[in-house]
């Protein structure tokens, strides 16, 4: 319940829902609709064409621009359709619709390396970006980026992110516990690409079986885990840098500005085993949890997979659905269609029966300050709902509305009910508007 | 057969379209806190002084007590059906300025006087302002400041404590503050008036308003905020601390003219006044920083007037004076957001 100001919230996390709920497999689904578009940045151009038999492993999407990430088959099959379809973006993205045969075929070029600490690190962000790693907490942003940062940036340390701070979600943890050697083989290759000595594995004091695998898997390595307080939002970088370094990132800087690269625990294990077996990323651990689904769990789901598939495998929605989100409840994003794919970056799905929904009208700010104390950027979130319903989102900027993390911490405590992160985002439309009028 | 049926529903469900899902945007899990759940809290957490005044001073407390509350509820609809505006009276917000108000009366205050205290409040410090979260005053405080001015006599009319089936007569006396300016402006020194029976003060068998007696009674209620975090300790801390060091020096250089740290602490309205209304969320700064400095200007205010003004308490001035400053504390003492303090070396 006690929360330092500054510092973020307790929300209730409901984590022992899923918790101790080992990874289990669901059906293969027959069909996979894998979006040319799974990353910050640039969609894919697309590799095949509609007739095509792919095989599991496959490439095909290739990543066009630099901030890109290649997209791989999850099933071996046949092409069936490319176009736009549902995307949990809430857009439409082109995707490539293929088949599935129920072979499981995998190509039959995965290139392993048995030992793979002596590769060039530059071999290996091949390997990284080949393989179509992007962050797995959610941010999607290609991992092989992230690990070539200019070279005036000197780099001293990696932090992995297995805080999992939002509620519900337990994926990480699972992971953690039950493939902790693979994420510890992970982090000392991001170790290895970025010549750094310094190691570390922040985990949320929550998860203590997650920890004891992890301090295990890291033994007789200079890799520290970091066991945290538990709050909310500890897993967004900035916040977990201080929490494990006492650094603060420069206002509008990156991690790499004080020497730090923090990559999400998935990724360390996706990136394990793309070096060693050659196997890119194809699936992923998603939590499906909440009220309105009839079988709780981690699955681990191929990427692709209709979220109707999985609401069948999971035992089907209890009673009318009212919210079905994919992410967490804090910051993720909720569905408008049954028909949209799992991607890299799904960490859950969770479903919200009608009934849970609750609609109020928002009220005057109280000014009761619980907003100000729980924003972990220490801003004043009253102001920006303020001005915004008060129709100046221009002075706004005075407030230094761009370094909000759109977290939620804010919306979450109001008592008033204020919707203070869809102001805070029409806010920063708004100024982007602005701005490119001007320019 | 059932099969057969079952069958065909299943087939039947897997053609219904998708369900109809709620698009909203994040965060999609809210707290529990509301701001009914949050002024009942505070009506609740000062059960324990209403109760305390009442034992003290029986039935000339209850009825100063409910002829408050119901006319600050009174005042707030009468006001919301007329303007058109929603009913907002049962959000506790009216209540708690009622009960506040009626705590802060002498006990067997006229009704009247509860009446009026009560319309003006709600509707000349509260609704004509816009409103909850609107008022810059609070309008409990800023209506006993009124009824000072307005109604001295009446205000002033302190009955001792007649503990509940004592049997006793109601008689009129002095409160402890009062018995102070007496001593200090006739310039006699201190003498007696600035003795104090530490544990009648602390359990609350003194004179005074109904609900500031009993400081252990004020200090349960408050214990409950903190720990439901309605509160934070910036404000009672620094404002206690304030008049605590303060009226310390003073007595430390001369203890014949100025009364102990101590006597101001358990007299007059300090403990009621730092925890229940300096705290009002509506009027006190958002930041915690702007709270220490908001409790440091109570602090000082009040000793300021108890040891030179023309009132023997300060508290209630000194809370109206901070709330005006209290928009510029906030506009001026921003807390430190993440990562400016690097900003030269970050641009490198
Ligand atoms: S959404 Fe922005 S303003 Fe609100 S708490 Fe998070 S960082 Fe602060
Ligand atoms: S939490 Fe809501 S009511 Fe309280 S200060 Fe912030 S915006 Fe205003």
């Amino acid at each position: 319940m006690w929360t330092i100001a500054g510092e973020g919230i307790h929300p209730t996390d409901r984590k022992s829902e899923t918790s101790s709920i080992p990874i289990s497999e669901i059906k293969p689904p027959a069909k996979v609709v894998i979006p040319l578009s799974q990353h910050i940045g640039a969609p894919c151009d697309p590799l095949v064409k509609i007739g095509d038999i792919v095989k599991k492993y496959q490439k095909v999407g290739e990543a066009k621009g630099v901030v890109s990430s290649p997209v791989h088959s999850s099933v071996s099959g046949k092409v069936v359709a490319i176009g736009r379809f549902p995307h949990p973006s809430g857009n439409q993205s082109n995707s490539i619709v293929i088949e599935s045969d129920g072979k499981d075929e995998a190509i039959d070029s995965l290139k392993e390396h048995s030992d793979y600490s002596g590769l060039d690190p530059d071999v290996l962000k091949d390997i990284i970006l080949g393989s179509g790693i992007v962050g797995m907490g959610g941010a999607t942003f290609p991992t092989h980026v992230k690990l070539n940062p200019p070279k005036e940036k000197k780099i001293t340390a990696v932090i992995l992110n297995g805080a999992e701070c939002e509620p519900f979600l337990t994926s990480d943890d699972r992971l953690m516990v039950e493939k902790s050697r693979e994420v510890i083989e992970g982090l000392k290759i991001f170790m290895h690409i970025m010549g750094v000595r310094e190691g570390y594995v922040g985990i949320e004091n929550d998860k203590p079986g997650a920890i004891e695998a992890i301090k295990k898997s890291a033994s007789g390595t200079n890799i520290k885990v970091i066991s945290l307080a538990k709050k909310y939002p500890q897993g967004a970088e900035k916040q977990l840098i201080k929490s494990v370094t006492g650094k603060e990132v420069p206002s509008g800087g990156l991690p790499m500005d004080v020497g730090i690269v923090v990559q999400n625990v998935g990724t360390a294990a996706a990136v394990y085993n793309a070096v060693r077996y050659g196997i890119p990323l194809v699936d992923r651990i998603v939590t499906v949890t909440g009220n309105g689904i009839n079988r709780r769990g981690n699955f681990r789901i191929p990427v692709g997979t209709l979220l109707e598939h999985v609401i069948a495998e999971c035992g089907g929605l209890a009673g009318e659905p009212g919210k079905i989100i994919f992410g967490g409840p804090m910051m993720g994003i909720a569905q408008y269609s049954m028909l949209v794919p799992i991607l890299k970056g799904t960490s859950g799905i969770l479903v919200i029966p009608k009934g849970e929904v609750a609609f109020e009208d928002f009220r005057a700010c109280i000014r009761c300050g619980r907003c100000v104390q729980a924003c972990p950027i220490r801003l004043l979130p009253n102001m920006y709902s303020i001005l915004c319903e008060a129709g100046k989102p221009k002075d706004a900027e005075e407030y230094h509305i761009l370094d909000c993390i759109e977290c939620g911490c804010c919306t979450y405590v109001c008592p008033s009910r204020r919707p203070i992160v869809q102001q805070i985002r029409y806010i920063k439309a708004e100024m982007r508007k602005a701005k490119s009028r001007v320019a | 057969m059932a099969e057969a049926a079952e069958q065909e529903e299943k087939k039947g469900r897997l053609e219904e379209p998708t369900p109809k899902l709620i698009l909203t945007s994040s965060p999609h899990q809210l707290s529990q806190d509301s701001i009914e759940r949050i002024m009942w809290t505070v009506v609740l957490a000062l059960a324990p002084a209403s109760l305390a005044g009442l034992y003290f001073f029986g039935w000339g407390a209850l009825y100063v007590l409910i002829v408050s509350v119901c006319s600050t509820m009174a005042a707030e609809a009468i006001y919301q059906r007329l303007s058109g505006n929603s009913m907002t009276v049962t959000d506790g917000s009216a209540a708690v300025t009622g009960l506040l108000l009626g705590l802060t009366l002498p006990p067997g205050s006229p009704w009247w006087l509860c009446v009026v205290g009560g319309f003006f409040a709600i509707i000349i410090c509260k609704q004509l302002y816009g409103g909850l979260g609107f008022n810059p005053f609070n309008p409990a405080l800023m209506s006993r400041v009124f009824l000072l001015i307005a109604f001295p006599l009446q205000m002033t009319k302190w009955p001792v404590p007649r503990p509940f089936f004592s049997g006793m007569d109601a008689s009129t006396g002095a409160t402890p503050l009062g018995n102070l300016q007496v001593a200090r402006l006739t310039g006699k020194g201190l003498g007696k008036a600035a003795e104090l029976n530490i544990w009648d003060a602390f359990i609350g068998n003194i004179g005074g308003s109904i609900g500031e007696v009993s400081a252990i009674a004020l200090l349960i209620g408050a214990a409950c905020l903190l720990y439901k975090q309605y509160i934070s300790w910036h404000i009672p801390v620094s404002m206690i601390g304030t008049v605590m060091i303060f009226s310390g020096i003073f007595w430390v250089i001369d203890p014949s003219k100025y009364a102990n740290p101590v006597f101001h602490l358990f007299t007059g309205g300090l403990i009621i006044g730092a925890f229940f209304m300096a705290t009002d969320m509506v009027t006190c700064p958002v930041t915690l920083k702007g709270q220490l400095l908001f409790g440091f200007g109570c602090g000082l205010i009040t000793v300021i007037i108890r040891m030179w003004g023309g009132y023997p308490e300060g508290v209630s001035f000194a809370i109206v004076l901070m709330n005006i400053v209290s928009p510029m504390i906030d506009r001026y003492l921003r807390p430190v957001r993440y990562g400016s303090v690097k900003k030269v070396e970050g641009r490198r």
